[in-house]
């Protein structure tokens, strides 16, 4: 292998110019709301620092999270992080295969001890001793710790490495484990939804690079500057939420006005990403604008938390349908009928003791009600 | 102990003390709820009925308002008074806390039953034989009957904690990391797992006080008319008066 070369040698090397890279580093600064005096910064880091190798490891996942980063707004984030980290190993994405990508990796490990990061999408599953994901003939999870064992931190891309996902929702037949509760004596930057927005996992990556350390984290290891508000707190339908206006069911009135997607169980209020902010596709749309509800899948859990389409989660202790409301207004009703038939059996008992005395405590026994 | 009386009550209820037994001797009532007990009781009712009708609007709102956006704020004044009136709720909590150690002794029930004490299950036994219609005669009490020292200290008590400490984490939510709310309470989101759950627990307690509500109202009308002292009227003067003028 040659010497390690900065980020800005390579972009050179793609043919990237020099006013394309100074773009790519404004929009960048901007992206992670630096400010314009960190153009510079990132700039010179870009020109100046060894790039950092990364290693990206698959797990049980469905590649969305790759998918969503090649399509990253800026093509020269396509063009040059991608590329680059590709250089050392991403199995989907890499040129080599079979033993040449693993003896890559192999080399990553031996070369950068302690100086790589590792980027993990998906995650490992634990069951049969982890056979449910195997890969170059070995389980993930052992490929996981090993390739853990010497990483400077980790990024857990997506719900599925961050949180479970999809495979980790009920009955979770495979054990599949978000990496975090794998591996425990790592930093890990928890990059949650399925998948990340492109502009978030690059701005990550840039992050960690320019500065030399990881992104200021949340009390679940998600960086902040990306997961410290909910879609709903910047949602641009919200002064329709305040108002009171919703639609009230898809293609009606409310819907066609671009009311409030609350009502059709909209997840806004409790997802904490950066869609209503940055959005998708090069800032084109994020799903609110395009006329469907937040499904929340940057949320631990998203997939067991009941219908996409109500407010209100489905509480399983209390079979399929349940809510709260349901569990709640069951009891409550139930109550109010034992206290009914309690005062009936009280006005009867205490008619009975006035008129003679009454007959004791015979006949009052058969009453069970009691609160 | 003879089989024939498998639960003896005592022959003075375990909560009165050396001045409660003077004082019935001597009067047919006593100052049990001083004025700032009283006050808190009717705000906090006041209060828990506005939280719960509001609450149960935010999480299913009303239909849809014509017009603009701009000419409408129903879910914004729906929202403003659950928020103040959880801010009246929570302050009034601390306050009644601190009324604790201040007030007289019957303060202190609400926050510590005597549940070390044999003599209060056994009265609690009594209580419920009581509602079950197996006691012919109630007994007699100043303060709550330990059924109801129970019933508030796990409904009002730590209802109340589970609901501030819930809806403070919601509402830190709103109010964003690095406010007093998020900084205090922002720990219950990933504890429970994510804001849905906290938003399902927050609106489980809500049934859970109401369920309470339901209970309260129609224990303190039915003690009012069957037990030997005076209920309903006591949180409005604050004096309990008797019946009759047997010791227990």
């Amino acid at each position: 292998m040659q010497p390690t070369e900065t980020f800005y040698d390579v972009m050179r090397r793609q043919g990237i110019t020099r006013r394309s890279f100074l773009k790519f580093c404004s929009l960048t600064a901007t992206a992670l709301g630096l400010g314009p005096a960190f153009t510079s910064t990132i700039a010179n880091a870009m020109e100046t620092k060894p790039r950092t190798p990364v290693l990206w490891l698959h797990g049980l996942e469905c590649t969305c999270c790759s998918e969503s980063f090649i399509r990253s707004a800026h093509p020269l984030v396509k063009d040059v992080v991608l590329s680059m980290i590709s250089l050392d190993y991403d199995d989907t994405l890499m040129a080599a295969a079979g033993h040449q990508a693993e003896a890559a990796l192999e080399d990553t490990i031996e070369r950068y001890k302690g100086q790589y990061i590792l980027a993990v999408e998906g995650n490992p599953p634990l069951n049969e001793d982890g056979m449910f994901c195997i890969i170059g003939g070995k389980p993930f999870v052992d490929q996981l710790r090993h390739a853990a064992k010497h990483a400077k931190a980790i990024i857990s891309w997506g719900s599925c490495a961050s949180h479970g996902c999809v495979q980790a929702a009920r009955p979770n037949p495979t054990r599949a484990t978000p990496v975090h509760q794998v591996i425990t004596d790592k930093p890990i930057i928890k990059v949650p939804g399925c998948p990340p927005i492109a502009e978030v996992m690059t701005g990550v990556i840039t992050y960690m690079l320019t500065f030399d350390r990881i992104p200021e984290l949340d009390r679940t290891g998600r960086p902040k500057m990306f997961y410290s508000q909910r879609i709903h707190d910047k949602c641009y339908r919200r002064p329709h939420f305040d108002a009171g206006q919703f639609v009230e069911s898809f293609d009606d009135e409310g819907a066609r006005r671009g009311y409030c997607l609350y009502k059709v169980g909209c997840k806004g209020p409790t997802t904490y990403n950066a869609c209503s902010t940055v959005r998708w596709n090069e800032g084109t749309s994020f799903p609110i604008q395009a006329g469907h509800g937040c499904i929340g899948c940057s949320e631990d859990g998203f997939w067991d938390k009941g219908s996409w389409y109500a407010r209100l989660q489905d509480i399983h202790q209390f079979g399929i349908e349940a809510n709260a409301d349901k569990i709640g207004g069951t009891v409550a009703a139930g109550v109010g009928g034992a206290v009914a038939l309690h005062a009936a059996v009280s006005a009867l008992k205490r008619a009975q003791v006035k008129n003679g005395n009454g007959a004791g405590g015979h006949g009052v026994a058969k009453d069970k009600e009691s609160v | 102990m003879s089989a024939q009386e498998p639960y003896p009550a005592p022959v003075i209820a375990s909560d009165f003390d050396e001045t409660d037994k003077s004082a019935t001797a001597r009067t047919t009532s006593v100052y049990v709820y001083e004025a700032p007990v009283r006050l808190w009781h009717w705000i906090n009712a006041f209060a828990i009925a506005t939280l719960a009708l509001t609450g149960y609007f935010i999480g299913t709102p009303l239909p849809t308002m014509p017009g603009e956006a701009s000419a409408n704020y129903l879910m914004g004044y729906i929202r403003f008074a659950h928020f103040a009136a959880a801010y009246i709720f929570a302050i009034g909590f601390v306050f009644r806390l601190y009324w604790a150690f201040v007030g007289n002794h019957h303060a202190r029930q609400l926050f510590a039953p005597s549940v070390w004490k044999a003599s209060w299950w056994l009265e609690v036994l009594t209580e419920i034989r009581w509602y079950l219609f197996l006691e012919k005669q109630p007994k007699k009490y100043i303060g709550h009957n330990p059924l109801a020292q129970m019933a508030m200290f796990v409904f009002i008590t730590l209802g109340s904690i589970f609901m501030i400490v819930t809806g403070f984490a919601l509402y830190g939510e709103g109010s964003q990391p690095g406010s007093w709310a998020n900084r205090l309470f922002g720990w219950v989101i990933p504890l429970a797992g994510q804001s849905m759950d906290v938003h399902t627990l927050h609106h489980l307690g809500m049934w859970f006080i109401l369920i309470f509500v339901i209970i309260h109202v129609y224990v303190a009308i039915r003690e009012d008319i069957m037990s030997r002292q005076s209920i309903v009227s006591t949180m409005i003067s604050g004096h309990r008066t008797f019946k009759d003028d047997d010791a227990d």
